[in-house]
């Protein structure tokens, strides 16, 4: 045994949080940069050659109204892991997936909605950009489906409950992100349209 | 007295822990899909030496061809077949190819990817005190996508149309248009998924890295005890973590430029007296995107470097470094600059002058943290006790060349001057001095430096010494007389210039470069055996062969997986306790390292840490 520990007290250790977690908001910081940059080009953009001066589809509405809904059932589901109701947990995690796939195949109306308004990704730059916007960010929200199935499985083998809960916290911050994000994405485009 | 019995107690536990959890590795698990950050960083070093070599002989073959433009290439053919025509000269289009590789494998492979990759990953947790970075298995995906990354972008060499040729920054429409030169095929789109991929690895390296410095330091390390090597590697991941997006949105968009017909890039385009369909597009959009990353890239390379320096004078000066904070402070300030100067990349685009002004002002400033820099490594090394290793070298042959790299940087970042000046060999000197050397001799300064923490064993001084004043002479010999060929005019990129009456008088400087640079070149075989055979035949490493502070020395000559056999240790000191007054009468040399406590240096304690002590005495 080191003298040196008895005579001096053992200094403070730093501040810190869960690895993970911390790893995962820088994760979302770059994502932040990745579409901060896109929508700053947009802007760019139509500062050159203005808007496409269309009405957006209103299936949008829709899907933000549906993405909004996901994240509160994510919620609850983060509810029912707290008190270690697993049934409901399970239940409410798939209703997220479910709502989650419905975006995604909304999303795709959106762009059929488009194609009939003779919008097409190859054409008007602006118009593309509406594609890049929405096809990357649901590109996102599929790995945060992956992460939610990977969190399904988790809950039946038992991995989550009251004192397990970190990576269940990580997975419904990064659904709550990508919902934020999309409405960042869809009020950016109704300004400036 | 409990509460510490139950912390020794707890670490004993820890201890155990940690021997149940040791594997038996064989060479698959060691050394291939190894999750031990000294593994990676050791495999981020070797694949940046092999990538040095290649990207070094690239710029050997259009150095002959711009020296000795007469030259019978014909001898190169074996390697290179087709791109040799059959007059026996370079073919002009590879010579872009060459250039275009040169920097992207220099700039991205060797000094961000062998510089910050190998030293991030080394010492982070060795000089933090932690067993392991934040996510090993992280770690080893963040090498293995830069692995394939090189693998695409080492194949892209060897396509019949040649790897992507329109420069390292690859600005469409050259870029975006396969009719514009042979590269913008099949070796462009390898580069951009070369590139994909390195974004994810450097990402997934600089995510971990920042974790890892916030959460996982050992007790006692606050920041202000943090050796400034950390503070380079954390500034350098946080600019990663926001550029690299960026770069990441550009390429994207001009994949889909490429592939699919959009028109963010390109607009009223004509071909052969054939207009393209594409309309709307800007290329400038692609310059600010691309160089909102590229600026920001500089002090991706060039802030590892300073930090090792910074660590390296100040050991081998045996002073503690002037001006601790504000080593810090300057380098958050370059940190926060890096992000606001990078349209003087693109003074003369065709972007609005007024913004120019703007951005003058705003890269002039960065002299002001870039000078207080090279003040403290000049006041350090001042009237200090240097001992001249091959690593002090390489240190102080980084201050010079930052010196007069850096001057030429206050002429380019005035948007006026720059309208002479772009786009010129004045501009070739001027970054190959303060980015490429500099940063080539912080990573030199950083193997030599930890090659006995790495492998055991010492580089053979002798045959450092040779290296650097070789390197040191020959960078020279390059670079300065390539300043006085920009200032004549002669423009970069271009494949000959004996067909130009105003070029014909500086054929003789330019043989003199060529000659230099191959000299330089060669010199790095000096190098290279000297790594590869101290690995295996170099002698043995003592525990702290340059008496140094940091926690590195505390561990086993050669660290396991876990680094500390038993406890970590904990720190009670800054890094640089160097030459302490009256640390003699406390029974140490020149050197007192960060764990000591305070209360076994009674003598050489100086008034603040009296109070600090007082402090902790009272709670």
């Amino acid at each position: 045994m080191d003298t040196a520990i008895h005579m001096t007290p053992k200094p403070q250790t730093p501040l810190a949080m869960n690895a993970q977690k911390f790893g995962l908001w820088l994760f979302l910081v770059s994502v932040v940069l990745l579409f901060g940059a896109l929508t700053s080009a947009y802007i760019v953009k139509i500062s050159e050659t203005g808007t496409l001066g269309i009405s957006l589809p209103s299936i949008f509405i829709v899907n933000t109204a549906i993405i909004i809904a996901s994240s509160a059932s994510l919620q609850l589901a983060y509810y029912f892991a707290k008190r270690d109701n697993l049934p409901a947990l399970r239940i409410a995690m798939v209703v997220t997936g479910l709502l989650g796939g419905l975006f995604i195949w909304g999303q795709l109306e959106a762009w059929d909605a488009l194609l009939a308004m003779n919008v097409n990704f190859v054409g008007h730059p602006a118009g593309s950009f509406i594609y890049v916007f929405t096809g990357v960010h649901v590109v996102h929200l599929v790995s945060a489906l992956i992460f939610l199935a990977i969190m399904l499985y988790a809950s039946f083998r038992l991995r989550i409950h009251s004192r397990k809960l970190d990576r269940m916290e990580m997975c419904v911050t990064y659904w709550h992100f990508l919902g934020g994000l999309w409405i960042y994405l869809y009020a950016f485009l109704a300004y400036y349209n | 007295m409990s509460t510490l019995d139950t912390q020794t107690a707890a670490h004993v536990e820890d201890h155990a822990h940690d021997d149940h959890h040791e594997h038996h590795d064989n060479f698959w698990t060691k050394y291939i899909f190894s999750t031990d950050h000294k593994m990676i960083g050791k495999q981020f070093l070797v694949t940046g030496i092999f990538w040095a070599i290649i990207g070094g002989a690239l710029s050997m073959i259009f150095r002959l061809q711009l020296g000795f433009p007469d030259m019978d290439l014909e001898w190169i053919r074996p390697i290179l077949g087709n791109w040799i025509t059959p007059q026996g000269k370079l073919d002009p289009e590879f010579y872009l190819a060459l250039v275009t590789m040169h920097g992207t494998i220099m700039v991205f492979f060797v000094l961000t990817a062998g510089l910050s990759g190998t030293f991030s990953n080394y010492l982070i947790p060795l000089q933090i005190g932690a067993r392991d970075m934040a996510s090993g298995f992280m770690n080893m995906l963040s090498y293995w996508f830069f692995f394939l990354s090189g693998v695409v972008m080492l194949v892209s060499l060897f396509i019949e149309t040649g790897p992507a040729s329109a420069g390292w920054w690859n600005y469409p429409p050259l870029s975006a248009l396969p009719q514009a030169v042979s590269g913008s095929g099949a070796g462009m789109t390898m580069w951009l998924v070369a590139m994909a991929l390195f974004i994810v690895s450097s990402l997934l390296g600089s995510i971990n890295y920042i974790t890892t410095v916030i959460n996982l330091r050992t007790a006692g390390m606050t920041l202000a005890r943090l050796p400034l090597t950390i503070w380079s590697f954390f500034l350098t991941a946080i600019i990663g973590v926001l550029s690299f997006p960026v770069l990441l949105a550009a390429a994207l968009l001009l994949i889909f430029d490429r592939g699919f017909g959009t028109a963010f890039y390109l607009s009223e385009i004509y071909i052969g007296g054939e207009a393209l369909p594409q309309v709307g597009g800007s290329p400038i959009l692609y310059q600010h995107l691309f160089w909102f990353l590229g600026h920001p890239e500089v002090y991706i390379v060039l802030l590892p470097a300073l930090g090792i320096t910074s660590e390296v004078i100040s050991t081998n000066s045996r002073k503690p470094i002037f001006g601790y904070r504000a080593m810090i402070g300057s380098m958050l300030g370059i940190t926060i600059l890096s992000f606001v100067v990078w349209a003087h990349h693109m003074f003369v685009s065709g972007m609005n002058p007024f913004l120019g002004t703007i951005f003058t002002l705003l890269t002039l400033i960065i002299a002001v943290p870039s000078a207080v820099k090279v003040f403290n490594y000049l006041a350090t090394l001042w009237r200090g006790n240097i001992v001249f290793t091959p690593a002090t070298l390489f240190s102080i042959g980084l201050v010079s060349l930052f010196i007069s790299g850096g001057l030429t940087g206050i002429f380019l970042g005035n948007s006026a001057i720059d309208i002479q000046l772009h786009d010129t060999y004045f501009v070739v000197a001027h970054f190959h001095l303060v980015m490429g050397s500099a940063s080539f001799f912080g990573l030199m300064a950083g193997v030599y430096h930890w090659f006995p923490k790495m492998f055991g064993r010492m580089m053979d001084s002798r045959l450092g010494y040779v290296h650097f004043w070789l390197t040191f002479i020959g960078v020279y010999m390059v670079f300065f007389p390539m300043h006085y060929i920009g200032i004549a005019g002669f423009p970069r990129h271009y494949y000959s210039f004996t067909n130009f009456q105003a070029f014909s008088g500086f054929s003789d400087l330019n043989a003199f470069v060529s000659a230099a640079a191959i000299f330089t070149f060669v010199a790095q075989l000096i190098f290279l055996f000297n790594f590869f055979y101290s690995m295996y035949k170099g002698r043995r490493a003592p525990q702290n062969p340059w008496n140094s502070n940091t926690l590195e020395w505390t561990t086993p000559i050669e660290p396991g997986h876990g680094n500390w056999p038993g406890a970590i240790p904990a720190v009670y000191r800054w890094p640089y306790d160097y030459s302490k007054p009256n640390a003699d009468k406390d029974g140490f040399e020149d050197f007192i390292p960060q764990t000591v406590p305070l209360s076994e240096t009674p003598n050489s304690n100086l008034p603040f840490e009296k109070e600090q002590m007082e402090e902790v005495k009272q709670k």
